[in-house]
């Protein structure tokens, strides 16, 4: 067990961490790990000024700016892990190389997506500091509660990669265009995961998603523990203590955990069924 | 497990499922059909058949990668549908034809990484790798990165890949696929001296150059259509065609049409017609000498010259066009023209 574990989870996180931070263009670097989400939170910043009267110091304005900040794990981790499936078996050839090697495939992709977490952790850290820098978000470092904001980070950072996994090996048996799928997902679950408006605004019928995804309580947390008293900008889940949102939080990274597993099961067969393992999708 | 054969199937079958046919078209393919085969540990184990015969099928079920239609496949022991964690450990392959690798890393961490899948440790990796990189002659590419490196050298590297972690069982499909002459040499030797250094490691290698099987092979297995023709030694194959008379005629380049009135010539078994610039190829397998008469009249009568004749043994292409009814090259032209829908 532990074996399989090591042989997978290192290697992988490694080479993922190779590809990720081959930037033999240094200008290229700045241009991916500062200006895209400086770009974001640009337009986030202009149209909250355009929308709202509230001004900078309403505590809606660091809710929206942090929820905005954090989801840049959710297009890394999961995106990330589910793009790292194809890239080896269509980019560099070898996905089929490393299957019949004695690794776990969703191991090997905890790997590589918590080599994407590294990454976008320097856009994440760059987007937060831009915003306390110079726009005016507020945030006092002594008031952070630091061991909650780490578990918190964890615990989501897991919960991504699980979703990565998910939809990693869907995009197995996805014979047109699946190199959108991952991308297409975190921009999807951008709506439903309270990152820049309540979940309370979405029609009655559609909230439920919200309630299901891991983001919503993730980003919750992260924001209580970084705000202190001043993230209840919106009421929506005021209502839970933090040790609560931990439990609920917990209890879908373990649910998320088996569908992950099941699911790999699922489509892992079905790509053996159809010859996917070393297919070509059409370009 | 060990007193189990290296690779067993039974009953073995494939069937693809071709998306977007239109009406009229065929909806699938039998790729594999009713293959049953054995191979013992410590044998050098042959394949060989023309394009779309199966080959690559076949290991990819071997290896865990596609899963069978019908019937079992088993290696070292364990069912490859029902227990691929077992096989796993116990098997590596090579493809050629094909770059892999991540280019942007260099050749040794490219092997060290699959070390590390295989729970190698750094030390025993490091030491396989020069190894290994010095027989096939890359060891001072060890620390080029894989994209600089040409199409043959990067398939060396992807042959070490697969032999870094000494695998019981190694599946080699068209290893020297586009590579010339002399890379091709080198892997043969390679891969011959491996298996004469570790008796009881198996290899099965897919080909359709015949003298590769030929020469490398303890058994060959004739393959065509998804069948099994033939499975011998090639020596006991060759035997097959001790009693005829096998000849290489170079003629004057011939009408088409004129070859199905040699066939029915007395003691003509197969004539094989491979036009050539300015003149024709034509291999006979005769019931016994005694038949060259004929066709040699037939020949004049057609206003044929003779250029050359010449007696020769047989080989396994003359196995082939005996089970077949034609050669590799003629195979695959109808198998092309059958996916044609011609
Ligand atoms: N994914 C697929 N979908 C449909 N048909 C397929 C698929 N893969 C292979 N085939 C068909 O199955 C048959 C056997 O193919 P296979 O690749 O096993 O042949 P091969 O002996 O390896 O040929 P080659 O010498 O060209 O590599 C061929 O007719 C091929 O067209
Ligand atoms: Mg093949």
């Amino acid at each position: 067990m532990f074996k399989t574990f090591s042989r997978s989870f290192f290697p992988a996180a490694w080479l993922g961490w190779q590809i990720e931070s081959n930037w033999t263009d240094p200008f290229l670097f700045l241009a991916f790990s500062i200006a895209k989400p400086i770009a974001s939170v640009l337009i986030l910043v202009f149209m909250y000024n355009a929308v709202s009267q509230a001004g900078p110091d309403s505590p809606i304005y660091s809710y929206i700016y942090l929820g905005n900040a954090f989801y840049i794990y959710v297009t890394e981790v999961m995106a990330g892990a589910s793009f790292s499936i194809l890239d080896d078996r269509e980019r560099y050839r070898s996905l089929k190389y490393i299957y019949i090697a004695p690794v776990s495939i969703p191991i090997y992709l905890f790997g590589r997506a918590v080599a994407r977490f590294t990454t976008g952790t320097i856009a994440v850290v760059i987007t937060l500091v831009a915003g306390v820098l110079f726009f005016g978000v507020p945030f006092n470092p002594l008031g952070v509660d630091w061991p909650m904001f780490f578990a918190a980070l964890a615990l989501g950072i897991v919960c991504l990669a699980f979703m990565g996994i998910i939809i990693g090996s869907w995009t197995l048996i996805i014979r047109t265009e699946p190199w959108f799928v991952g991308e297409a997902t975190a921009a999807a679950l951008y709506l439903f995961s309270g990152a820049v408006f309540p979940l309370s605004i979405l029609p009655v019928w559609l909230q439920p998603v919200g309630f299901l995804l891991p983001m919503t309580y993730w980003l919750e947390l992260i924001r209580r523990a970084l705000l202190g008293p001043g993230a209840a900008a919106f009421p929506t889940l005021s209502a839970f203590s933090n040790a609560e949102l931990f439990g609920i939080l917990m209890l879908i990274a373990v649910g998320f955990g088996i569908v992950a597993f099941v699911a790999y099961r699922y489509f892992d067969r079905r790509a053996r069924e159809e010859g996917m393992i070393d297919a070509q999708s059409n370009f | 497990m060990s007193d189990q054969p290296a690779i067993k199937t039974e009953n073995l079958g494939r069937i693809y499922k071709i998306r977007g046919a239109k009406k009229g078209e065929a909806r699938q393919r039998v790729a594999l059909a009713d293959v049953n085969l054995e191979v013992p540990r410590g044998e050098f184990f042959g394949l060989l058949g023309p394009n779309g015969a199966g080959k690559t099928t076949l290991i990819k079920i071997l290896t865990t990668l596609l899963a069978p239609s019908t019937g079992r496949a088993f290696v070292a022991g364990y069912d490859v549908a029902r227990q691929p964690q077992e096989v796993r450990p116990r098997i590596n392959m090579v493809s050629g034809g094909e770059s892999s690798g991540y280019g942007l890393l260099t050749v040794r961490e490219n092997l060290w990484m699959f070390g590390q899948f295989y729970g190698l440790d750094t030390k025993t990796t490091y030491a396989r790798i020069d190894e290994l990189l010095q027989i096939v002659g890359l060891a001072d590419r060890a620390r080029t990165k894989t994209s600089d490196l040409s199409t043959g050298l990067r398939q060396k590297m992807n042959i070490v890949r697969g032999f870094l972690t000494d695998p019981e069982v190694i599946f080699l499909d068209e290893p020297t696929l586009g590579l010339d002459v002399g890379a091709s040499r080198d892997i043969r030797h390679f891969v011959r001296r491996w298996m004469d250094d570790r008796p009881g490691r198996t290899v099965l290698l897919t080909t359709h150059y015949m003298v590769e099987a030929d020469e490398l092979c303890d058994r060959v297995a004739i393959i065509n259509n998804g069948r099994v023709l033939a499975c011998d030694s090639p020596a006991n194959l060759k035997r097959r065609l001790q009693r005829e008379a096998i000849f290489k005629l170079e003629v004057s380049p011939l009408r088409n049409g004129v070859l199905a009135a040699f066939e029915q010539l007395p003691g003509v078994r197969k004539v094989v017609h491979s036009p050539q610039d300015g003149r024709s190829e034509l291999d006979l397998i005769l019931e016994a000498d005694e038949a060259l008469g004929g066709v040699v009249t037939a020949l004049n009568t057609h206003g044929a010259h003779i250029l050359n004749l010449q007696k020769r043994e047989p080989t396994l292409e003359d196995v082939f066009v005996d089970l077949v009814g034609m050669s590799m090259t003629e195979a695959e032209k109808a198998g092309e023209q059958e996916l044609m829908g011609g």
